[in-house]
């Protein structure tokens, strides 16, 4: 493996000072004699800087994002319809919302995409993409409608009734008066489910999409690196999520402006 | 003004309420007393269906408020509440926990109804506070804002359900002090509380509850002074 990478290195036209570097102990390299630095540079040289395989990362993780960000708004959305359905009182709308969340919560997520990928979308040509958006969407609605549905269940009983006794309808009351509130204590726990979904992203693989651990394990089939492709791409989803969750502290400060200061 | 009717509330095998009939008039101050549990939080809660009654009728000037289609939402535009836990609303400042509920009911424009809004928060002495948040306040300073908030909606009737009972003993008088202005005023009030002195200067009818009936009613002077019940005698005689 290793020759047959070092001999089509050769082929490529040494244009970048990394190809230098790696032209220069190349023969080392044959001979099995790098040092310690020189076999970090190797693994850098052949997982990432060589061919521009940098580009199969960055695509993979612009999917990742792609997916996730959809997915969260679809799970966002559903989470919170769900969980009105739930509190909704209205048997019918309970019944299927309880049986949604059940489905989803008791199993695995990639048997959801299996059956999502194949069994509904199998014969119909359809972009993985948007595959992944409803199967992770799906899946991340069932979480998001139980953190919503505490948020909401946690807000005082008397917030209801003075939105009620000020003439407020049960909707403007919910809306108004009740959901921001449980959306503030909801708060760390969906951004916990959001890093959650960023990560099961990945799940996305075994369709063959190519989101980022697809695109690291695409490199590890090209270089045999065992190591190195799947580091690179774990440093990508902590660059992501460690982002994501700078973003929502800063967004849960400023929601918690009521507070004693 | 209020009219209600051989009213009953039941929850689950415990009878709160076992049949109440009263007639409230225009301007008129009705102060609730009685032991806890004896249903005047309730009851009160019933006059603006906080609590939907198992049994009986209300009318709320002229309209049946427990018939089926009442419009409940309307209703309570009339009839303001204010409750022990003051409730204000933690996200909003003062001024927008005023403005709500007129602002939504387009009752008002933002800028009418914040006019007004300043307008009450002089009165009861909170302007400055305009842009706090409640967690900021004072217990007494919440419940001043939280009467205000129920004024703004232009109420003809308010309903107190123990409004100085959560508060520390040095807040309560300046509560107290916007409801005698506020009855000094004409309001219609229905008071369910514990400060008796609040009852006899400014009732001009006392109930005094117990075990879910009116056990029974007068002017302040003659429950005060003159109780005929053996029971509303040992409860005057434990409060006062």
């Amino acid at each position: 493996m290793l020759s047959a990478f070092l001999f089509s290195a050769t082929e490529v036209a040494s244009s970048t000072i990394f190809d230098q570097w790696w032209l220069g102990m190349k023969d080392q390299a044959m001979a099995g004699q790098l040092n310690f630095w020189q076999n970090i540079y190797k693994e850098i040289y052949q997982n990432v800087l060589y061919n521009d395989r940098w580009l199969n990362y960055l695509r993979g993780m612009g999917i990742t994002l792609e997916v996730s960000f959809f997915a969260a708004l679809v799970g966002l959305f559903l989470g919170m319809l769900v969980a009105l359905m739930r509190l909704s009182g209205v048997k019918p709308l309970q019944k299927i919302a309880g049986v949604y969340v059940g489905i989803i919560r008791g199993t695995p997520m990639l048997l959801q995409v299996l059956i999502i990928n194949f069994g509904i979308f199998g014969s119909i040509a359809i972009d993985r993409v948007i595959i992944g958006v409803i199967a992770c969407g799906l899946n991340s609605g069932a979480y998001v409608s139980e953190i919503i549905r505490s948020g909401i269940l946690s807000v005082d009983k008397g917030q209801t009734e003075a939105g009620r006794s000020l003439g407020l309808s049960n909707w403007q009351t919910m809306r108004l008066v009740v959901f921001p509130q449980a959306l503030k204590t909801a708060l760390p726990a969906l951004c916990n489910e959001f890093i959650t979904l960023i990560k099961e992203t990945s799940i996305l693989a075994y369709i063959a999409l190519t989101e980022l651990t697809k695109a690291g394990d695409y490199i590890r089939s090209k270089t045999y690196s065992a190591f190195t492709p799947y580091i690179v791409s774990g440093i990508l989803y902590l660059i992501m999520t460690g982002v994501l969750t700078k973003l929502l502290g800063k967004l849960e400060r400023r929601l918690r402006q009521g507070d004693n200061r | 003004m209020i009219t209600v009717k051989d009213l009953h509330k039941h929850f689950g095998n415990l009878e709160v309420l076992n049949g109440i009939n009263q007639h409230i008039k225009p301007q008129e101050k009705v102060v609730i007393i009685g032991p806890s549990g004896s249903g005047k939080s309730t009851f009160l809660r019933c006059l603006n269906l906080l609590e939907k009654p198992t049994s009986g009728q209300i009318f709320f000037e002229g309209n049946e408020i427990t018939a089926p289609k009442a419009d409940i939402d309307q209703l309570r535009c009339r009839m303001g509440m204010v409750f022990q836990q003051f409730n204000l609303f933690p996200h909003l400042n003062v001024i927008d926990n005023i403005t709500l509920a007129p602002i939504t009911h387009k009752l008002m424009t933002r800028e009418q109804a914040k006019q007004r809004a300043m307008e009450l928060l002089n009165r009861v002495g909170l302007a400055e506070k305009a842009l706090a948040y409640p967690k900021q306040l004072s217990g007494g300073q919440q419940q001043r804002i939280a009467i205000v908030r129920a004024l703004a909606m232009k109420p003809d009737v308010m309903l107190f359900d123990e409004p100085t009972s959560a508060l520390d003993p040095e807040m309560v008088g300046e509560v107290l002090d916007v409801m005698k202005h506020l009855a000094l005023d004409g309001m219609t009030m229905v008071v369910v509380t514990h400060e008796m002195g609040f009852a006899r200067e400014v009732g001009d009818r006392v109930l005094f509850m117990d075990g879910g009936v009116v056990l029974e009613e007068g002017s302040p002077k003659e429950i005060f002074e003159h109780p005929r019940q053996q029971r509303t005698q040992d409860f005057l005689n434990k409060v006062l």
